[in-house]
């Protein structure tokens, strides 16, 4: 034990340098309205490919979808919108989203942020964001 | 175990690949078999499986110290993801004397409560592990009561998206009620103790999607008098993708059955379908 507390605060305290680069908001490492309008290009494009989650939007406006995410990333990460747009229930209500379904579009969320090179430290920032909104999503 | 291995392949294609839960979610697998950390079972259940899908996995650990080595092997079922079973075999080469204990494990785990990642409250597993020492002689040379036991544990673990400085933190902690003497390989029970409730704690930092690294603590109890200590790891876990992660693990065992200062490396490979 004596040996495995200095390794272990050691490491963590690696992992405390980096809070360095957090002092600029959320927003400003997704890069701002045009980061934010590729992530979610990237994310239409991730949802377009797979086969597990297209069918859930093939009758949704994709633009629609695309101002509506937008506005609301932006909203979250503490940037200049208000998302006024519909709420989680009314959206999801009837689309009977299945646990694994919800992980798979995380999954190509988290791809579309790989895609613009947003950091991990700030992808996991924006999952944190959106997780709580989980329970209005799925399984209704 | 080959005939346990040869059904699960035969299974196998009546399943399809599970691959519900988020990539490194499930944990890896721990010594008796369980999902887990290293030596801690965990709250998750093995694999990749949600509630509407089934989930098969094997494993085998490779844990070296000064004067013992241990192997142990088996494989987890996962049933939409409320239920976990478990088998492990282990083989114990005590290098002083030249001699290998052996015992088998067998694991149940329920999911009680709640979701790693998403729910408000950590989730919640209750789990049990039936141990039959088949190789028992040393152990009631030593004093040790009987040569099969049960140990009852209830774990819950929590994923914290973006804790610390931005990087997840998982972390989990688990009771068990337990008689075993070095988790199971000295028989059960003795002149010092017969059953205690043990703590047990993990934790992780993932580094990326793929890689975490964490240390766990487990309390065990000394029903034999010969100052049986606590175990920790600390340990690195690499998941490149759903089918497969590896653990690589620095050991600290303490004293086992008198021989003290026990530390050494872990390595651990879990494949999933």
């Amino acid at each position: 034990m004596k040996r495995i507390i200095p390794l272990t605060l050691c490491l963590l305290s690696f992992l405390g340098c980096s809070s360095k680069v957090t002092e600029e908001s959320l927003y400003q490492q997704l890069n701002g309205q045009p980061g934010i309008e590729k992530i979610v290009d990237s994310f239409i494009q991730q949802i377009a490919k797979d086969k597990q989650i297209f069918p859930y939007f093939a009758k949704a406006s994709v633009s629609h979808f695309r101002q509506g995410f937008i506005t609301h990333l932006c909203d979250v990460s503490g940037g200049p919108c208000q998302y006024q747009g519909d709420n989680m229930n009314d959206i999801h209500t009837g689309m009977q989203i299945t646990e694994a379904d919800f992980n798979r579009v995380v999954e190509l969320l988290i791809n579309a942020m790989e895609e613009n090179n947003i950091t991990y430290p700030a992808q996991n920032r924006v999952l944190a964001l959106l997780a709580p909104l989980r329970a209005e999503v799925i399984k209704i | 175990m080959f005939r346990l291995i040869s059904f699960t392949l035969l299974l196998l294609p009546l399943c399809c690949l599970a691959n519900g839960k988020i990539l490194a979610t499930p944990g890896v697998s721990q010594i008796e078999g369980s999902a887990g950390g290293g030596l801690v079972p965990w709250a998750q259940l093995a694999g990749y499986a949600t509630e509407d899908e089934w989930a098969i996995s094997g494993f085998c650990t490779q844990a070296n110290v000064d004067d013992f080595e241990l192997t142990s092997c088996g494989i987890q079922g996962n049933l939409y993801d409320r239920i976990e079973l478990s088998y492990a075999t282990q083989n114990f080469d005590v290098l002083p004397l030249s001699l290998k204990l052996s015992q088998d494990i067998y694991g149940a785990k329920v999911r009680l409560y709640g979701d790693l990642v998403y729910s408000d409250w950590p989730q919640l597993s209750l789990g049990v592990q039936y141990k039959k020492l088949t190789t028992p002689d040393i152990a009631y040379s030593l004093g040790a009561k009987d040569d099969n036991g049960t140990d009852i544990y209830i774990a819950m673990s929590k994923l914290h998206l973006g804790l610390l400085a931005g990087y997840n933190v998982l972390w989990n902690a688990s009771f068990r009620y337990t008689t075993a003497n070095e988790i199971g390989l000295l028989g059960f029970g003795g002149t010092n103790g017969n059953g205690a409730i043990n703590a047990e704690v993990s934790v992780a930092v993932l580094l990326n999607n793929h890689l975490a690294i964490g240390t766990e603590y487990r309390q065990k109890p000394d029903n034999l008098g010969l100052k049986e200590d606590d175990w920790h790891d600390i340990f690195i876990a690499w998941f490149p993708n759903k089918h497969v992660s590896m653990t690589a693990a620095y050991i600290n065992l303490g004293t086992i059955a008198g021989l003290p200062d026990q530390t050494g490396w872990y390595f651990s490979l879990t494949g999933y379908y």
